[in-house]
């Protein structure tokens, strides 16, 4: 049984590496916001196409939609790992003001890029324009520049991480979670070189994007699950690093060959329709394992737990990975599925469930871990003084907004699978054929409405952010470890 | 009571995950090898750029049970027939003007991309152009000035005018003409081509 008490606050500064990385989720914060603001205008477009026309364009608005998304989630994992490093490694981060040095040429780099995204938009077909402008690549768009500061920056934050461990104890968790890093940081490399074959440049793009959202990423976040678990409900150590070995086994085990998945129909050998078939069918078992473990976990510990709304976000990241990472994923991994599928907002739908399902949910709910400190140890278990709706109404409001969102485009897919590919084989007149079919124009309505949700959730989970704790007075409850 | 069963250990979990991941890397990385030998310019799948310089046809494949590109007759692209260096100079401006105009965030490529606009992969061969003599002359003004040849199909979805010059334009198309010689496995499924005339 777990034992708690209650007690009055007891506020510590935060340590260097935590104040590191309030900065980053601050940072991470202001660009979800970004991603929801150019999200609703591409969708906008999609109902309204003279929004912005010639000015604004979609191929300008999706961009930074998703490239806000990616850089968010990824400062958001940077500054979760800031967050745990020292608690974990038992030690000080060794270079802090290095630290805080990056942290600002990053967000400086992002900055400017965004702008050059805004207002210039696009260039000449030169190699300069890919080195200043854009990548014209979908998720990397980074113009080389910047991909040469990430790839740096990343090596800096990582020396960082991999010394404060060397300098401290290393554990099961800053293991795979180092190891997983230099993964990351050398994957991205593929991406950044140009090629006119366009065979050659998506199967390496495709080493960026799959073996990052669906390897490494999925295993950096198993990392912040354990150490997020042992946190918010004082789970054994020992049974949450032996789940995360075998989320490793199964994840790598089935996500590095899944890449397959991507090489059926860019021109690669035939043999990818057998591999990528069969090793992505498989992706969803270690999310099943994640499920498995979160409820375990919360449920032997009768649900209670030091921090509420971290634990709700890490049982929203448990299910919201398995359905729309593996769920939504498998639906159309396989290639007699996909024929139909593959380059419709299938996709769309799937992508959407499963970023935030997947990676959006667990920095929230690092974000709120790091919040009861900021606010001084404070009680943030039941009974919040306001029974705690603000919270609890932008979890329910951002969960279901994207899941409206994303049936919305499954259906919208559906239609354009039947229509463009299955009817009108895939034809331009077919694919605008599809675009106009009721269903489909039902479904964009739709995905509007729901994205209004979920803009209207994010607005109240910043206005929670900014005052949860702050009126408290009681402090942290405290758990006691279970018996192994 | 205490004891651990064997094959819930701390270690057994983690020499696996070691070994798993290692095998599945090296398997991945014996697989690109192949691959990407497959897949360069003038391999087996992916043809050479000077392909420009013939009629391209997306024909069932009875083997293979789906369409696949066929390479046919000569059929210079803009009526000059390019050596292999000046052919893939041209499909190098073009492939660098579809990623400088973020072409990708409104179409796909290959089915990857962005669903706002309709997939390019077998742009060259659509039945929209009208015929193959009138084909490329309708794609330049298209791409040099989309806002007054929009193609919208009653949608209102209208290209925005990206500045794209003539010798661009010959380009991207020069490109499109060589991604549709790509052997795709049969994607997209059941393609109408545009009517060529074969003198095979």
């Amino acid at each position: 049984m777990s034992t708690s008490t209650v007690n009055v606050p007891v506020a510590s500064p935060l340590t260097a590496g935590q104040r590191i990385a309030m900065h980053y989720f601050i940072a991470a914060m202001v660009l979800f916001l970004a991603q929801i603001l150019f999200g609703m205008i591409s969708g906008l477009q999609y109902l309204m196409p003279d929004v912005f026309y010639n000015q604004l364009d979609f191929n300008v608005t999706r961009m930074v939609h998703i490239n806000a998304m990616i850089v968010w989630l990824l400062f958001g994992f940077i500054g979760s790992v800031y967050w745990l490093v020292e608690d974990e490694a038992k030690t000080e981060l060794v270079g802090a003001k290095l630290a805080l040095i990056n942290f600002w040429i990053l967000t400086t780099a992002v900055a400017v890029v965004v702008v050059v995204y805004l207002f210039v938009q696009v260039g000449p077909g030169e190699l300069k324009s890919i080195w200043l402008i854009n990548e014209g690549r979908e998720y990397i768009e980074a113009p080389r520049w910047a991909d040469i500061g990430i790839v740096v920056c990343v090596l800096v934050f990582f020396y960082n991480i991999a010394a404060t461990f060397m300098k401290g104890t290393w554990s099961g968790i800053s293991g795979v979670l180092v190891l997983d890093l230099v993964a990351l940081a050398g994957i991205y490399c593929a991406g950044m070189y140009f090629t006119p074959n366009i065979s050659v440049d998506q199967h390496w793009w495709w080493w960026v994007i799959h073996l990052w959202v669906e390897a490494t990423w999925e295993v950096l976040v198993g990392c912040i699950m354990a150490w997020g678990l042992i946190q918010t409900l004082g789970a054994s150590r020992k049974v949450v690093t032996t789940w995360l070995y075998i989320e490793v086994a199964l994840m790598f085990g089935s996500g590095i060959l899944g890449l397959g998945h991507h090489y059926f129909w860019i021109g690669t050998p035939e043999y990818w329709l057998s591999i990528g078939g069969f090793f992505s069918a498989l992706e969803p078992i270690p999310l099943v394992a994640m499920v498995v473990h979160a409820v375990y976990d919360s449920g032997r510990h009768g649900f209670k737990s030091a921090n509420h709304p971290a634990l709700a976000w890490l049982i929203a990241h448990a299910f919201g990975n398995f359905f729309g990472a593996g769920v939504w994923g498998f639906m159309h991994t396989l290639p007699q599925i996909n024929l139909y599928t593959h380059g419709t907002q299938w996709t769309a739908s799937h992508g959407h469930l499963a970023f935030f399902g997947a990676y959006a949910t667990i920095n929230i709910a690092m974000i709120y871990i790091a919040l009861q400190r900021v606010r001084g140890n404070v009680w943030m278990s039941g009974g919040l003084s306001d029974n705690g709706w603000k919270w609890k109404w932008s979890l329910g409001l951002l969960n279901g907004g994207v899941v409206g969102m994303t049936v919305a485009l499954l259906i919208a897919g559906y239609d354009q699978s039947f229509v463009e590919r299955a009817l009108e084989g895939s034809t331009w007149s077919g694919y605008f054929q599809a675009q106009q079919s009721a269903w489909f124009m039902q479904a964009m309505n739709w995905r509007m409405v729901f994205g209004c949700m979920t803009t209207v959730g994010i607005l109240l989970m910043f206005w929670d952010m900014l005052t949860i704790g702050t009126s408290e007075t009681r402090g942290k409850q405290a758990l006691a470890p279970l018996p192994e | 009571m205490n004891e651990v069963p064997w094959w819930s250990s701390e270690t057994l979990w983690r020499k696996t995950a070691i070994w798993v991941t290692a095998f599945m890397a090296v398997v991945l990385i014996v697989l690109t090898f192949d691959t990407v030998r497959q897949i360069t310019a003038g391999g087996e799948r992916v043809p050479a750029y000077n392909v420009i310089n013939q009629k391209i046809f997306y024909e069932v494949n009875s083997d293979r049970g789906y369409q696949v590109p066929r390479i046919g007759e000569t059929s210079a692209l803009f009526g000059n027939e390019l050596n292999e260096a000046d052919a893939e100079a041209l499909v190098t401006l073009g492939k660098l003007t579809v990623q400088a105009k973020n072409c990708m965030n409104c179409h796909t490529l290959l089915g990857n991309g962005a669903y706002y606009a309709p997939d390019l992969t077998k742009a060259w061969l659509d039945p929209g152009w009208v015929n193959e003599d009138l084909r490329e002359q309708l794609m330049v003004q298209f791409l040099m000035d989309p806002e007054n040849n929009a193609r919208t199909f009653g949608t209102g979805r209208r290209m925005p005018n990206l500045g794209i010059t003539e010798k661009e334009a010959h380009g991207i198309v020069a490109f499109l003409k060589w991604m549709s010689s790509i052997d795709t496995n049969g994607f997209p499924r059941g393609f109408k081509p545009l009517e060529q005339e074969d003198g095979a």
